[in-house]
């Protein structure tokens, strides 16, 4: 079964193949915008259709497609029953397609408000969003709400995709004015990049041709785009991280820690201590199935045996000596609110935070983003979908970081106690915030500390 | 951005991020991932099972399994629901794999299903399919009060799996609602649960057919022989070959099983999958085949083409 490859010209195919990165991309904007149909014009202009699914889709768009009996590309991605009869999208879908250049993961997100909450899935692990924009329209309120999440969840490269120029005869005035008016915009939400590309996803137009009717245009088509921005990689040079999952041990004779490394790298004789005790000791193996390893770094999944019986169980951080004490049971953080009813002071959750769980209760709620200034706004209360800032106090300290050091130890949902849901998802500004706010800070300004440790300058290994 | 930026998430260790570039591979980064939900899904879990459908997503998985839990054995047992329909080297396949690992195996069948005489031949594929399958895994995971049942399905073989959650709820009757999936961002998968609710986990999720087949050359994976090219007796119908595997297939007047070179993109039930007539003897030759394919893999299913909707309802009814 396993014969050695027949020739050279194999293995170097399973090469270039096993070489060709990733890049993860999200496609939100309001509904009817167009993304179903851009996706479908990328997959099927990059010619990643089979046949059956071509075959099928020009039955579905018979029964139940919006173009008239021509092929309606949204039905490529509007999966659920429910979907298709009203015309809209639920939930994200994940499609996967390649060109000779690189692989792709496209999360496509609804743009109804009601199931803004499911776009939040897909912007976490996106390395891009493409922000689809109506030329007729311009920006819509759910153009910035959007905007607002990719922002809050570390999306930092956008691409401004504005649609059916078809429609207002590839007018290069209207489609400058909406894309200086979204750099207006998007100025307080730290994007890097924002590329505008004007296009026609019903037919293809800059989406993987170039658009003849748009001469004026000089840039990339969206699929050249994306072949060459540079994909997010985790970093293997920032201090050591790693959250415990799992401990394995049998009776007696072996004990190793499971996880996967957040960031940095270790390898064995390095010491680390435990966040919790701060008790220390030294990695004597580095396990794996494949066999034991010198080095470890980020983003592997890997087993640890220490050279002390200490006390480590799931939800434990164990970190380089350096890193000063992370264990806090108390945060200011930023939230995105999914729950139906607003959340107020007082209100009790299940926190999930890396692989630990606390009771977690809301002590203030300090302000709102409005979505359409992107300004704060003092008050009470988070409403559905709104992106706020609050204080939250844990029933037990656990192991946490600002986001902008450690994604992993930054990161948390909030958790429904009854039915379990997950109904928020949250970023750490500061750990051990104040309760208060403090003094100079009535604007709800965060402090020099923390716009420090946002800097990147904070605790650092 | 500056101090009164509202809203600015910090740039600076983003970036730094591109310099340590490209140290692991995409598959290594797929293992690692699917390593930590599977030790996600027994750390969240009381009793979980993983389902061993015996298919190369199902070999692929238990490898992963191998890995995540070693030197330990997986803390928890195989279960495959058996049709009775199954391809006899599936069955073999099976039984070897089971006992070369060490690991328990638990075979359910519905057995009110066989005393009914239900017959993929005579019922037809949607009431086999639901009744020796659907049924039949529900009444295993209620037999066995399993609160955490680990499956290989990926996002890239069919509409509604593209849609569904890592660690996906299930009702007590093993329903599952498409508008009430939870956010699941990053990686904090919730597997917390109310009573009688339970969890299918899909630590294949990210995977494609294409990262299936390169991880099962880079690893060695065993797969069952089905899936490379061989003489095998096949008839053709409604345009799809079935292959005769035993004695219980009716066959047509004049019907005549015909040796062919053939080979299976999909194994399931065998008067259910179809084969494709192939010389891919090889796994070389099987990867630049499927690599190079124009027809998707779940062609070869006949459950999946019965409407458009048709997984996603069997889904609600808690099919996998
Ligand atoms: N004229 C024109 N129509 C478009 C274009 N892109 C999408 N549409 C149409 O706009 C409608 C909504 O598109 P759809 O992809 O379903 O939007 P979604 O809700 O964002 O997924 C459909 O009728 C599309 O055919 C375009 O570039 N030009």
């Amino acid at each position: 079964m396993f014969d050695a490859p027949s020739d050279q010209a194999f293995e170097s195919f399973i090469d270039a193949q096993s070489r060709r990165d990733v890049l993860r991309f999200i496609t939100c904007g309001s509904v009817d915008d167009g993304k179903s149909t851009l996706i479908g014009r990328l997959l099927h202009d990059a010619n990643q259709l089979f046949e059956d699914q071509l075959t099928r889709l020009k039955r579905d768009s018979r029964r139940y497609g919006t173009q008239d009996g021509d092929i309606d590309y949204a039905l490529l991605v509007d999966g659920l029953a429910a979907e298709r009869e009203q015309g809209i999208t639920i939930d994200v879908a994940y499609r996967f397609f390649a060109t000779d250049k690189r692989c792709f993961v496209v999360a496509d997100t609804p743009g109804h408000e009601q199931y803004t909450r499911n776009m939040a899935t897909g912007a976490s692990t996106a390395d891009l969003a493409v922000l689809l924009v109506d030329a007729r329209k311009g920006l819509t309120r759910q153009t910035r709400r959007h905007s607002l999440i990719l922002s809050m969840l570390g999306v930092r490269k956008v691409v401004l995709a504005i649609n059916k120029m078809d429609l207002i005869g590839w007018s290069q005035n209207r489609f400058e004015t909406i894309v200086s008016d979204y750099k207006a915009y998007a100025k307080k939400l730290g994007f890097f990049e924002i590329a505008g590309i004007p296009m026609s996803a019903l037919s293809g137009d800059n989406v993987v041709h170039p658009a003849i009717a748009a001469p004026w245009y000089d840039g990339p088509t969206l699929l050249r785009h994306l072949e060459s921005v540079p994909a997010t990689e985790t970093d293997a040079h920032a201090p050591f991280r790693f959250p415990v999952q799992w401990v394995n041990h049998r009776r007696g004779d072996f004990r190793g820690y499971a996880g996967m490394i957040s960031s940095g790298k270790i390898r064995v004789g390095d010491r680390i201590k435990i966040q919790r005790s701060e008790h220390e000791a030294e990695v004597t193996r580095i396990i794996t199935y494949d066999g034991d390893l010198d080095e470890a770094i980020a983003g592997q999944s890997v087993t640890l045996a220490l050279s002390e019986e200490i006390d480590v169980s799931r939800g434990d951080v164990l970190t380089t000596l350096a890193t000063v004490r992370l264990f806090a049971d108390r945060l200011s953080a930023r939230l995105f609110w999914t729950g139906e009813k607003p959340l107020v002071a007082g209100d009790q959750f299940e926190l999930k935070l890396a692989t630990a769980t606390r009771r977690a209760t809301v002590e203030r709620v300090t302000h709102r983003l409005d979505p359409d200034s992107a300004e704060r706004e003092h008050t009470g209360h988070l409403a559905n979908n709104d992106v706020g800032e609050i204080v939250l106090g844990l029933d037990w300290p656990l192991t946490m970081e600002p986001y902008a050091g450690n994604r992993d130890l930054g990161s948390f949902i909030l958790i429904d106690r009854e039915h379990f849901d997950t109904v928020g998802i949250g970023l750490v500004l500061e750990p051990d915030a104040p309760l208060a706010p403090r003094r100079g800070e009535r604007k709800g300004r965060s402090g020099l500390r923390s716009v420090l440790r946002q800097l990147g300058f904070g605790p650092a290994g | 951005m500056g101090y009164d930026a509202p809203f600015v998430i910090p740039s600076a260790s983003r970036e730094r991020r591109l310099v340590g570039r490209a140290a692991l591979t995409h598959l290594q980064r797929l293992e690692a991932e699917s390593i930590y939900i599977l030790r996600e899904a027994i750390a969240q879990s009381e009793s979980p099972v993983l389902l061993y459908s015996i298919g190369k997503d199902s070999s692929v998985l238990l490898h992963l399994a191998m890995k995540a839990f070693y030197p330990a054995r997986p803390p928890f047992p195989l279960l495959h629901v058996d049709t009775t329909w199954k391809f006899r080297e599936m069955i073999a396949f099976r039984d070897a794999r089971a006992k070369a690992l060490g690991l328990e195996l638990l075979v359910h069948t519905n057995e009110d299903g066989i005393a009914r005489g239900v017959n993929p031949f005579v019922h037809g594929s949607d009431v086999h399919t639901d009744v020796m399958k659907t049924q039949a895994l529900r009444q295993a995971l209620d037999r066995h009060g399993f609160d955490a049942a680990i499956g290989g399905a990926r996002r890239d073989e069919e509409v509604s799996r593209a849609k569904e959650r890592v660690f996906s709820l299930r009702s007590a009757n093993h329903g599952w609602d498409p508008k009430r999936q939870r956010p699941e961002p990053w990686r904090l998968y919730n597997g917390l649960k109310c009573k009688g609710e339970s969890m299918r986990v899909f630590p294949l999720s990210n995977w494609t057919e294409r990262d299936v087949w390169l991880y099962i050359y880079q690893e060695k994976i065993p797969i069952v022989p089905l899936y490379f090219a061989a003489k095998r007796p096949v008839v053709k119908r409604k345009g799809t070959l079935i292959m005769v595997d035993d004695e219980r297939m009716p066959l047509g007047p004049g019907e005549v099983p015909q040796m062919r070179s053939v080979r299976f993109r999909t194994l399931g039930c065998y008067p259910l999958t179809g084969a494709i007539e192939s010389t891919a003897a090889t796994l070389p030759d099987v990867i630049l085949e499927t690599l190079a394919a124009s027809t998707s893999e779940r062609q070869g299913r006949l459950i999946d083409s019965d409407g458009a909707a048709s997984m996603e309802r069997k889904k609600q009814e808690g099919y996998f």
